[in-house]
């Protein structure tokens, strides 16, 4: 009898018992953007082929994902393996040692199918430090079906004058229709982004070679007056506080008839389970007044290795898998083309049947193309980066920056006192960050 | 008792609209949470007259991460609110019952201590944790949240105890009981209603903390407030989505505060005076 | 006569009673006193977690640039307008909410969870629906209410940011409040109130003169602890507004140094500075009610 229990209780505890093979386990930080979510549920995939590897994941939303990455990797807390960044926060990581160098991921990683300004926006010194996943520019957004209606035509590379007078136009409150729609929530990475690129398109920057903050020169006079009249006589009402989901809602909705913004918007208003304006929405290349920059920003979420990490070769590993050339083609099947994470490899915009399925496949390339962080201004300009500047004191700068504008649109303040608190209050931070000693 | 029916009808009409226009947006996420996300966002609102669906909740709960959050939330919370009670009922009651001239300003210290930002405190408590492996940790989260929460279960039970009527305590003394009687037989009873409010209202406060459970919390103690950090703000449309969330995470401690409610009640009916 | 009062008679107490309180303190000491130390500390060092290589003591810098710097004398003013507006609504909802649920109506348990189910939702998921679901000017309920009655939508962020966000809050609160009161109202010895009734005094006068004074000690209650959470406010401006001078108050400063700028030392100081302010304002508090907190 004693017998018996005890072969039982053997048997179940060697059932117990872990396996004898050793496993990494890979805790991955990532964002929460529709293409993270699909790589973690095709991540089993991955763990099928990688006995060895067992994956665990961490997905949080944009904001509060940066905050937990940055404070475990700048205290090395060492809870992640891989992390999720953008090109905001390669430079500045890069520069501080807090990243594994990528350079040689290997031949099957085929680094030079990345798309050239994608690749030098996760690279600091020429070496490359991150590993793109998607990536994004800006493009103009517009019904088809209004401009058809009112008689105009969307040039091929518009102006801001041009949305403008399109704007106005199509301006209809009564029946619900918004001549255009922009980013005004207030924060560095909301408005500031497109507030940013547009004055680097109107010839500003942000501050001149010896970081003197440029909110009194004639061309951000432009600009703001550009951004904040178009929002106040042709936007929505409650744009200030509409970021880009916002905005996105309302496009989807019917709301706006024109709408600059990051090119990630594109699948969403092409897909008609999404959208109401699926069929009538047109794409259009981000505005250049010909001053030598177009309104294109460049932004990527890339996968990092902190330099502090034990477990860099099964990081690696997933690394080459998730962000390799070969990802798409397990993507395709599964949920479609329009599903592959766009904006990093040109072998995707050469594939016929991706440019078949997007019909905003070149927009969105000629976008990533056009764009140039490390100049971003004709003038030269000390800090890289179109929508941000690569500047640890972006975040607090922009955050202001952005309120103050925000506040301007909402018509709390002028354009003009909104520009003088900007000069002011963008000063004041360098000043007290040491840039001017 | 005594009321006219048209006073009942009354107040039952007013105190019901009163409570739906409270829980109105509650209840508005939960009807949006059987909508597509294209009909979420629809303008005018849609109320009764849409496709219900379940996507939301089925993709909510596809990979197992709801079940292993809210098993977390459960222990966090439940572990946080059983420490301080432990720590808080003794106290209040030595406060309430024999009381001192400090007994004030411990009252008021005890408050003191919530007046740092927790935010102000990330970083050094965020060292503390990393050297001594408490990161990603279910205790070292239910630790913090019980420091946080200690002062006020300390004042409400404090308060509780000093209100229960004497007349009680008088009638248990005629009748003969003795010291330990009084407060096991008769006293004990009569605080249970205001210990069970102070744990459910610790509980919620530990259950809805979207600070330290957040940030200190990777992912073996993610509780649920991580696990709704992951449907809010994406790229695109996500309110429909987000709303079943919200609902999952809150369904447990509705269902709690259902079940501790008829306890409440149950406590409260004591016409034990006359 | 409470019991407490009664108990207390029995002076042997005394001594078991420092034992029961001995291991709350000890617990709160520990969790308290070494964060505050360290925050004191790192207040007076130039410590930013994206540039490691220059800390070192920096002695008041941190509390003169917090000081001199135009967002701080708004940020105190929004912290005490918020907090005004939150107890002030509240209080006044609460006790509404608290007469209504008290009385003869039907239902009592399913409208108690009602009243209470604000207090579960998630204080950033709150902030986000409110926002977009209700006051949306374009597709928000709100706006399809005033577009019902021949109104202009009302743009709530842009012209009146810290209301909306007070009602956001008072929302948040407002079961609190109402739990207190109501738990309170029904220790209240009815017959007392059916006596005055018969006597032929009115429901206003009863409220007055016999109600209300039984409420000051749970009100006192409500106005200490919402007072110190109130403070501490900032994830719903973070979702909402992302700050700015009609919006910012205190907790989204220091939560803007620690978790936007990476700026540990300013975000000491300014946590410290919280503290200071929060001592005054419960000084003030103590002051105004700390008579009902007393048996």
């Amino acid at each position: 009898m004693r017998a018996c229990w005890g072969l039982l209780a053997t048997i179940a505890l060697s059932a117990c018992a872990p396996g004898g093979e050793s496993s990494t386990t890979l805790t991955i930080a990532t964002v929460n953007n529709d293409d993270m979510v699909r790589l973690k549920s095709l991540s089993a995939g991955f763990e099928a082929s990688h006995p060895r590897i067992k994956l665990k994941w961490v997905v949080l939303e944009e904001n509060i994902l940066r905050q937990k990455v940055t404070t475990d990797v700048a205290i090395s807390g060492g809870q992640y393996d891989v992390v999720t960044i953008g090109a905001y926060e390669v430079p500045i990581w890069a520069k501080r040692r807090w990243l594994k160098s990528l350079d040689d991921l290997g031949p099957s990683y085929r680094a030079d199918d990345l798309i050239a300004p994608v690749r030098a926006a996760v690279s600091y010194q020429g070496v490359q430090y991150a590993a793109p996943f998607n990536a994004e520019g800006t493009m103009t957004m517009y019904r088809t079906d209004l401009f058809r209606r009112a008689g105009l035509t969307m040039p091929a590379r518009p102006s801001w004058e041009d949305l403008a007078h399109a704007a106005a136009a199509l301006n209809d409150p009564t029946h619900g229709v918004y001549g255009i729609c922009l980013r005004g929530k207030a924060g560095w990475g909301e408005n500031m982004a497109s507030i940013l690129t547009m004055a680097h398109s109107y010839g500003a920057r942000l501050v001149d070679e010896h970081w003197k903050p440029q909110f009194d020169t004639p061309e951000w006079r432009r600009t703001i007056d550009m951004y904040v009249g178009l929002l106040r006589k042709w936007g929505p009402p409650g744009a200030a506080a509409n970021g880009f989901n916002e905005n996105l809602a309302l496009f989807s909705q019917g709301r706006c008839a024109i709408w600059f913004d990051s090119t990630v918007a594109a699948p969403f208003l092409s897909d008609p389970a999404k959208s109401k304006v699926a069929d009538s929405v047109g794409f259009a290349p981000a505005p250049d007044e010909g001053l030598g920059r177009s309104a294109s920003w460049l932004w990527t979420w890339a996968f990092a290795i902190p330099a502090s990490s034990k477990k860099a070769p099964a990081a690696e590993e997933f690394i080459r898998w998730a962000a390799g050339p070969d990802y798409a083609g397990v993507v395709a099947p599964h949920a479609g083309w329009l599903a592959v994470p766009p904006g990093t490899r040109t072998s995707l915009y050469g594939n016929p049947a991706y440019r078949h399925a997007a019909s905003f496949a070149d927009v969105t390339l000629r976008s990533i193309n056009a764009a140039n962080p490390g100049q971003p201004s004709r003038l030269p300009v000390p800090y890289i980066g179109v929508q941000y500047a690569a500047i640890p004191e972006w975040q607090g700068i922009g955050t202001e920056l952005g309120q103050q504008f925000s506040a301007a649109i909402a018509g709390r303040v002028s354009t003009e006192d909104a520009l003088n608190e900007a000069q002011a209050a963008t000063r004041r931070q360098l000043a007290d960050a040491g840039y001017y000693k | 008792m005594s009321a006219r029916p048209r006073n009942r009808a009354i107040a039952t009409l007013l105190a019901w609209g009163a409570s739906l226009a409270i829980a109105f947006p509650l209840l508005w996420t939960l009807l949006t949470s059987f909508k597509t996300e294209l009909e979420a966002v629809a303008f005018p609102p849609r109320f009764l007259s849409f496709d219900w669906t379940l996507a939301n909740y089925r993709g909510a709960l596809a990979d197992g991460e709801y079940l292993h959050a809210l098993v977390n939330s459960v222990i966090i919370a439940g572990g946080s609110s059983a420490l301080v009670l432990a720590l808080a009922i003794p106290a209040a009651w030595a406060m309430a019952f024999a009381p001192t001239r400090r007994t004030r300003s411990v009252l008021l210290w005890m408050l003191s201590t919530k007046m740092l930002p927790p935010v102000g405190v990330f970083i050094p408590i965020f060292l503390f944790y990393r050297d001594w492996g408490l990161l990603d940790s279910r205790i070292g989260i239910a630790l913090l949240l019980a420091a946080g929460n200690l002062p006020i279960a300390a004042w409400m039970l404090f308060s509780n105890f000093r209100e229960v009527p004497g007349e009680i305590l008088e009638a248990a003394r005629m009748d003969g009981a003795s010291l330990r009687q009084e407060i096991v037989t008769v006293l004990a009873p009569l605080a249970l209603p205001g210990i069970a409010s102070t744990f459910f209202l610790v509980f919620t406060l530990a259950w809805n903390e979207s600070f330290w459970s957040l940030n200190l919390a990777t992912t073996e103690a993610a509780p649920l407030t991580a696990f709704i950090a992951a449907f809010s703000s994406p790229q695109g449309l996500f309110w429909a989505r987000l709303s079943a969330a919200s609902i999952l995470s809150i369904a447990p401690v509705l269902l709690i505060g259902w079940l501790c409610q008829r306890q409440l009640v149950r406590g409260l009916t004591f016409g034990a005076v006359k | 006569m409470t019991a407490a009062l009664l108990i207390r008679r029995r002076s042997y107490l005394q001594g078991p009673a420092r034992l029961l309180i001995t291991p709350a303190i000890l617990f709160l000491v520990v969790a308290s006193i070494a964060p505050l130390f360290a925050t004191i500390k790192f207040s007076l060092t130039d410590y930013r977690l994206l540039s490691p290589g220059t800390s070192g003591f920096a002695g008041l810098t941190n509390y003169a640039h917090l000081l001199a710097s135009p967002d701080f004398i708004p940020a105190m003013v929004n912290t005490l307008a918020l907090i005004a507006v939150v107890l002030a609504a509240t209080i006044a909802g609460g006790l509404v909410l608290a007469l209504l649920l008290d009385g003869p109506v039907i239902g009592r348990g399913a409208l108690r969870l009602l009243v209470i189910s604000p207090f579960f939702v998630m204080p950033p998921v709150s902030a986000l629906l409110w926002k977009n679901l209700l006051m949306q000017p374009v597709s928000g309920f709100f706006a399809w209410l005033s577009g019902l009655a021949g109104l202009q939508a009302f743009d709530w962020f842009a012209h009146a940011p810290l209301l909306s966000i007070a009602l956001i809050v008072a929302w948040q609160w407002l079961p609190f409040a109402a739990l207190i009161l109501l738990t309170s109202l029904q220790s209240f010895d009815h017959e007392l109130r059916e006596a005055a009734q018969l006597d032929g005094a009115s429901p206003l006068a009863i409220l007055r003169h016999l109600v209300l004074p039984h409420l000051t000690r749970p009100i006192a209650i409500v106005v200490m602890i919402e007072t110190i959470f109130l403070i501490g406010v900032f994830a719903e401006i973070l979702v909402t507004t992302g700050g700015g001078a009609g919006s910012t108050n205190l907790a989204f400063l220091v939560y803007s140094q620690a978790m936007l700028q990476y700026d540990i030392g300013a975000a000491s100081a300014a946590g410290l500075i919280a503290v200071v302010f929060a001592n005054l304002l419960a000084i003030f508090l103590v002051r105004a009610v700390g008579r009902s907190l007393d048996a």
